[in-house]
C-alpha cells in the first residue's frame, strides 16, 4: 500500500543525495524493488490450469453481463420514451401538468415530480445522516464489544423490513402522531415557505414531511452499515497516536476516526440518497395526491417519480401513455446515476488517507 | 520538567493472561533507559503501562505502582488523559495524522490541551521541529501533509509532536525498527540530544542501539511459552554489555539463547 508511493516520490530537497545514495547501497530498505525478479517470468510461459480459465471466464462474464444489463435497461427506457416524448403537447422538462388519460392529447411534464422527489429524498437524507453518523460512531467507538454486535444486527434488520410495511406504518401510525406537531409548525412557523400550509389535508398525514421521515428510517441501515465499516478500519496506530497525545475519546474520534472515515461516510450517504430517490411503495402509500401543484412546502402532497409510476399501472395498456411514464422513469434512472457518480468521485478524490 | 519514574511491583494482564510479573525498576531523570529482551517478553507492555496506554486494550489490567516523581499515576484520582499529556510516546511505525499538515501535526497535542494562540503555536512548532532536527528539511512546506515525508522524517515529526507539549518523560517503542540505517542514526543522535532535557525510556530489539544510546539497560526475559515476562536485571548499560550479573543476560547479549 505504501511502497509504490515511496518509490514514486521524487527526491526532496531535505533528503540529501548523499544520504540516499549510502542508504540505497548496502541496506536497501526504502529503495524500490529492483526489476531482476520479474525478468525470468516474462521469458517463461506462465502456468495456466483449467481452473484459471474457468474462473477467469466466469469473472469476466459476470462483469460484462452487468454492464450490458445496465446498458440494455437504459436503451429500453430511451426507445420506449422517445415516441411519447414526440407526442407530448407541453414541455417535458418544465411543465407541471401530468395528464395522460387521453393518448391522443398527451400533456406531461416532470417539474413537479422532480421537485417532490428531490425534496422527499433530501429531507430523508438530512434526517438520516446525523443519526446514522451517531449510530456508526456509537457502534464502533463507544458501545461495549458484546453489545455492539447485536445492536448492529438490529440496525441491519431495519433494512429487511419490507417497504410496504414502512408505508403502512407511516400512513396509520406516524401520520396521526405527527399531526399535532405539523399543525403547530404551520401555525407558528408558517411564514417560512417550507413550513407553510400545503395543498393537502395535514390531518391525514399524507405529506412530504411524513414521507421524508419514513424514507429517512428506511435509508438509515445502509448509511449506518457502510459508515460503520469505514470507521472500524481506522488504523490503530493513528488512534493510539492520538490517545498518547492525551486525547479524550471524542478528541480521538475528531482527530482520527472522522477524517479517516469522512469520504466513506459521504459516499454511504449518497448511496442512501440514491435509495431515497427511488423509494416507491412506501411513498406511494403515504403521499396524498394533490390537486394543485407543488408549492415548496413540506406539508404539500404530490407524487415522486417512483410513486407516480407505481400508481399509474392501469394506464399502461396504451403504449403512448405508458411511454410518458417510461420517460419519467428514464429521468429517475439518470438522476440516481448522477448521484452515484458524484458519490464515486468524492471517494476517489479523497485518497490521501491511504 | 524531566521527572523520574519508579516502577514498583508492577504486574500486567491481558484478560486472564498474566503478561508481565513483578517488575520493579527506577528510571532516573535526564537519562536514557533501554528495555531489551526477546519478542513477547513484555518490554513493550511495560513501556505502555508507563503512560497508561496499556489499559486501552480491551481486558487489560494493571497491578502495582508507577510513581512519577513520587506520585502514583495509577491512583483512582488520576485522569489517564492527564498522564498521557505529561508522558509522551513515540511508536514503532511513524504515525503522523495523515490529514493534518506538518505544522498541525506538531501542535496537535497543544491544540488538544486548549492552546489557540496562533503565534504561540507557530513558535512551538518551530522550536519542536528544531528540537527534532527536522526544521531545515520541512520549513518551506509546513502546510503540506505530514504523510508526504519519508519514513525517517515522519518519525522525527512524531518526536517533534511528542516533545511539543514538553513532557516529563518520553517513551519510545522501537522507534527505529521501521527505518533505514541512516534515519536510525539520525534518531539515535536526536535521542542523545533530547536526554539533556527529557527522561527517556526506549524499547529496542537492536542491542547495538541500546549500547549506543542508553545509560542504563533493563533486560526482560520469558521463562517459557504462556509464562509471564520478567525483568531479569537492570544495570548501567556498560556493565550489562561487558559484565552482566545474570547468565541469561549474557546468553542473550552474546546471541546464545535458552
Amino acid at each position: 500500500m505504501k511502497d509504490p508511493v515511496v518509490a514514486k516520490r521524487p527526491a526532496r530537497p531535505g533528503d540529501t543525495g548523499a544520504e540516499r545514495g549510502v542508504a540505497a547501497a548496502p541496506h536497501a530498505s526504502e529503495a524500490p524493488i529492483p526489476p531482476t525478479p520479474e525478468a525470468p517470468e516474462t521469458t517463461k510461459a506462465p502456468h495456466v490450469r483449467p481452473g484459471d480459465r474457468i474462473f477467469r471466464g466466469l469473472a469476466t462474464g459476470s462483469g460484462v453481463f452487468i454492464v450490458v444489463l445496465i446498458g440494455a435497461i437504459g436503451l429500453f427506457l430511451i426507445l420506449q420514451a422517445i415516441p411519447s416524448l414526440g407526442l407530448d403537447n407541453v414541455n417535458f422538462l418544465t411543465s407541471r401538468e401530468w395528464n395522460t388519460t387521453d393518448p391522443t392529447n398527451l400533456r406531461f411534464g416532470i417539474l413537479d415530480l422532480t421537485l417532490v422527489t428531490v425534496v422527499v429524498a433530501v429531507l430523508a437524507l438530512l434526517i438520516a445522516m446525523p443519526i446514522a453518523l451517531g449510530i456508526a460512531l456509537f457502534l464502533t467507538q463507544y458501545a461495549p464489544r458484546n453489545l455492539a454486535r447485536p445492536f448492529a444486527y438490529v440496525v441491519d434488520l431495519l433494512a429487511a423490513v419490507p417497504s410496504i410495511v414502512f408505508g403502512l406504518w407511516g400512513l396509520f401510525v406516524l401520520g396521526p402522531v405527527l399531526f399535532p406537531f405539523s399543525e403547530w409548525l404551520i401555525e407558528n412557523l408558517g411564514w417560512i415557505p417550507l413550513l407553510a400550509k400545503g395543498n393537502v389535508n395535514v390531518q391525514l398525514g399524507g405529506t412530504i414531511f411524513t414521507a421524508g421521515i419514513v424514507v429517512a428510517v428506511m435509508i438509515l441501515p445502509i448509511i449506518t452499515a457502510v459508515s460503520r465499516e469505514v470507521f472500524e478500519r481506522t488504523p490503530t496506530m493513528h488512534i493510539e497516536g492520538a490517545i498518547a497525545l492525551g486525547a479524550t475519546k471524542w478528541e480521538v474520534v475528531r482527530t482520527t476516526v472522522l477524517p479517516f472515515g469522512k469520504a466513506g461516510y459521504v459516499s454511504a450517504s449518497m448511496l442512501g440518497l440514491g435509495r431515497a430517490l427511488g423509494e416507491t411503495i412506501a411513498v406511494a402509500i403515504i403521499l396524498s395526491t394533490a390537486t394543485s401543484s407543488f408549492g415548496w412546502s413540506l406539508f404539500d402532497g404530490g407524487s415522486t417519480f417512483a410513486s407516480k409510476i407505481a400508481l399509474a399501472a392501469p394506464e399502461f395498456n396504451d403504449a403512448r401513455s405508458a411511454g410518458a411514464y417510461i420517460a419519467a422513469g428514464l429521468v429517475l434512472f439518470v438522476l440516481t446515476f448522477v448521484v452515484n457518480a458524484i458519490a464515486r468521485s468524492i471517494v476517489a478524490g479523497h485518497k490521501e488517507y491511504e | 520538567m524531566a521527572k523520574r519514574l519508579d516502577i514498583k511491583d508492577l504486574n500486567l494482564f491481558y484478560g486472564k493472561f498474566h503478561a508481565v510479573e513483578n517488575v520493579s525498576l527506577a528510571v532516573p531523570p535526564k537519562n536514557v533507559t533501554a528495555f531489551i529482551g526477546p519478542s513477547g517478553c513484555g518490554k513493550s507492555t511495560v513501556l505502555r503501562s508507563l503512560n497508561r496506554m496499556h489499559e486501552v486494550a480491551p481486558g487489560a489490567r494493571v497491578e502495582g505502582k508507577v510513581l512519577l516523581d513520587g506520585e502514583d499515576i495509577y491512583t483512582s484520582t488520576v485522569d489517564p488523559v492527564e498522564v498521557r499529556r505529561t508522558i509522551g510516546m513515540v511508536f514503532q511505525r511513524p504515525n503522523p495524522f495523515p490529514t493534518m499538515s506538518i505544522r498541525d501535526n506538531v501542535v496537535a497535542g497543544l491544540r488538544l490541551a486548549g492552546l489557540k494562540d496562533k503565534k504561540k503555536l507557530d513558535e512551538v512548532a518551530e522550536r519542536s521541529l528544531r528540537g527534532a532536527n527536522l526544521w531545515n528539511e520541512v520549513k518551506d512546506r509546513l502546510d503540506k501533509p505530514g504523510g508526504g515525508l519519508s519514513g525517517g522524517q515522519q518519525q522525527r515529526l512524531c518526536i517533534a509532536r511528542a516533545i511539543a507539549v514538553q513532557p516529563d518523560v518520553l517513551l519510545m517503542d522501537e522507534p527505529c525498527s521501521a527505518l533505514d540505517p541512516i534515519s536510525t542514526l539520525a534518531i539515535e543522535d536526536l535521542i542523545t540530544e533530547l536526554k539533556k532535557e527529557y527522561t527517556i525510556v526506549i524499547v529496542t530489539h537492536n542491542m547495538q542501539q541500546a549500547a549506543r544510546v542508553s545509560d542504563q539497560t533493563a533486560f526482560f526475559n520469558l521463562l517459557g511459552v504462556g509464562q509471564p515476562g520478567q525483568l531479569i536485571e537492570v544495570d548501567d548499560t556498560e556493565k550489562i554489555f561487558s559484565n552482566p550479573g545474570q547468565k541469561a543476560t549474557e546468553d542473550y547479549i552474546s546471541g546464545r539463547f535458552g
